[in-house]
């Protein structure tokens, strides 16, 4: 059990934000493989559809995706979040996005009426325009947004970055003085990939956001740098797709991981990755992830 | 996998909107009911089973497919694929149904071959289903595999009115495996009459839902209550796995809104 600002999980792994999170039953299902938390897809003011396709392809060192926050509004996800909460035990987190603070609070507010168990802010998309990274690389902008949320609701609020700044601490350190309870780093990694027959991007958005595992070693750094500068704990996500992994984040100064495009594999990998967390605590005398949490700042 | 480059070699007119188009490509590999991404290259992405092993068949419905039907020969689109899981196929000797509506005929043509090649001549039966005469799909395909029962809406070929109708007067438990393809409201009440003789479980439907990343990760194309994807658990699904479902009653479209079917 992993008590993460103040929720409790069976486990450190969460389903990361954007992955099997459409729907309040496909939650449940995640919830059932063994998922200490899960994260909904990112819920806006308005329904949006999306990009036009391909908006995820396999590369050979990860996965491209730009979907364009598609999502049915937060008055057409709450059916689904309260399916979610009614159906599964595991927390569940609303990963919710906006143009401004207004947008977020009115998207928090809807929400909040389901119960979720946490919020993520969803500062950090790289490629919808005016959402996401647009406002999540101005340090301003990310304090004002997660002040108005949480003076707003009443459960933690955990801030998801993006890794396509100059410095990503300055970010959380925003995030930070805006009450944040944690912050989640990092969000995919600007990328593109062009089709050599053609010349033709391959997204339909042109451009997208790496995961997977070329991103990872990005992710360790840049929870390593989250971990020296700020005191709320830090949520690692980022080609994290086996227990070494999650141990490697840990000890850059994780608290817990999410996974995401290592659902591709199989969706029973979060059980894995959990068993293989404590098979490690265990073999190496450790009594609760908090001995290796960070260790990488200690040993040096 | 990136999209791999075909050619478009030649285009058949099947009916007055639909056509196939065959690629420089064959996926030998691919079993009937799994589908490839079709990407129109500028415009979208959209999934197509095979109905050939180098070949799609696709009605004009939508943006995607109009810019589709607006290519030639000589002209490339990008694929990835095969994708999903295809149809069960029958073991030796088993009797084989196929019931096929409209452009639903695209996977199961290629299914009653294969089965036709590997099995016994008389073993395939298939109820195919249109609209009108000149809409029936791969009608050829299916005679020459078996027996087939042809209905028209319009009573302008075979027996006027829907597949049901058919479904409903043969002995059901006959066979061994069930096929379906077709609209879904179409599959919602074969399924709905298979359910009722306890023939679902022998029988398969291939679903339709919209697609994003069609990898299985992004979860757009979940179903309720279990929360399958239709694009990695299925795009085929057992009868069982649909009892109790969203199947034939709503789907979600592309911002996960839900609609009819």
């Amino acid at each position: 059990m992993v008590t993460l600002t103040g929720l409790k999980l069976k486990n450190p792994t969460i389903l990361a934000a954007g992955i099997m999170g459409t729907t309040g039953a496909s939650l449940v299902r995640m919830a059932k493989k063994g998922v200490g938390a899960v994260v909904t897809k990112s819920i806006g003011p308005e329904p949006k559809e999306g990009h036009h396709n391909p908006s995820m392809v396999q590369l050979e060192c990860g996965f491209l995706n730009a979907m364009g926050l598609p999502n049915p509004s937060y008055k057409a996800f709450l059916q689904e979040l309260e399916f979610a909460k009614k159906e599964t035990s595991v927390p569940v987190i609303a990963s919710i996005f906006g143009g401004d603070a207004d947008d977020f609070l009115k998207v928090a507010d809807g929400l909040s009426p389901a119960k979720p168990d946490a919020f993520e802010l969803n500062v950090s998309c790289p490629h919808a325009q005016g959402y996401g990274a647009m406002i999540g690389s101005d340090p301003y902008v990310v304090e004002e947004i997660t002040r108005a949320v949480c003076d707003s609701v009443d459960v933690p609020v955990w801030v998801k970055l993006t890794p396509n700044v100059t410095d990503i601490a300055s970010i959380g350190e925003a995030a930070e003085r805006g009450g944040a309870d944690a912050v989640v780093a990092i969000n995919t990694v600007r990328a593109m990939a062009i089709d050599i027959a053609t010349g033709y991007p391959i997204l339909g958005n042109r451009f997208g956001g790496l995961s997977g595992e070329a991103i990872k070693p990005i992710a360790v750094k840049c929870v390593y740098d989250l971990y020296a500068a700020l005191d709320i704990p830090i949520i690692g996500v980022g080609g994290v797709s086996k227990w070494q992994d999650a141990i490697e984040m840990m000890m850059a100064g994780a608290s817990a991981v999410q996974v995401g495009s290592a659902v591709f594999d199989g969706i029973g990998v979060f059980g894995s990755i959990a068993d293989g967390i404590d098979n490690y605590l265990d073999k190496n005398g450790h009594v609760t992830i908090e001995d290796i949490i960070g260790l990488a700042h200690e040993v040096i | 996998m990136r999209p791999i480059n075909v050619t478009i070699t030649k285009m058949i007119d099947e009916s007055p909107s639909t056509k196939t188009f065959f690629f420089d490509r064959s996926f030998e590999s691919a079993i009937p009911g799994q589908f490839v991404m079709v990407w129109i290259r500028g415009v979208d992405e959209i999934p197509m089973t095979l109905s050939y092993t180098n070949a799609i068949t696709v009605q004009k419905v939508g943006d995607a497919t109009s810019a589709l039907f607006e290519l030639k020969e000589g002209d490339s689109l990008g694929i990835r694929g095969p994708i999903g899981n295809g149809f069960t196929l029958p073991q030796k000797d088993e009797k084989v149904l196929l019931i096929a509506g409209g452009v639903g005929a695209a996977p199961l043509a290629p299914l009653a071959e294969h089965v036709a090649n590997s099995g016994t001549w008389s073993n395939v039966t298939t109820i195919l289903g249109a609209r009108s005469y000149n809409e029936l799909i791969f009608a050829n395909r299916f005679f020459m595999t078996g027996e087939i029962h042809v209905t028209t809406d319009d009573g302008t070929q075979g027996r006027r009115g829907f597949v049901t109708d058919v479904l409903n007067d043969i002995d059901i438990l006959e066979y061994d495996k069930i096929y379906t393809c077709g609209p879904e409201i179409m599959m919602a009440r074969v399924f709905e009459i298979l359910h009722k003789a306890d023939a679902h479980t022998r029988a398969e439907f291939s679903l339709h839902r919209y697609f994003k990343c069609a990898i299985g990760v992004c979860g757009a194309c979940c179903m309720d209550p279990h929360g399958l994807r239709v694009c990695k658990d299925g795009p085929v699904f057992n009868g069982e796995l649909l009892v109790d479902t969203e199947f034939g009653k709503y789907k979600r479209g592309g911002s996960g809104i839900r609609g009819r079917v």
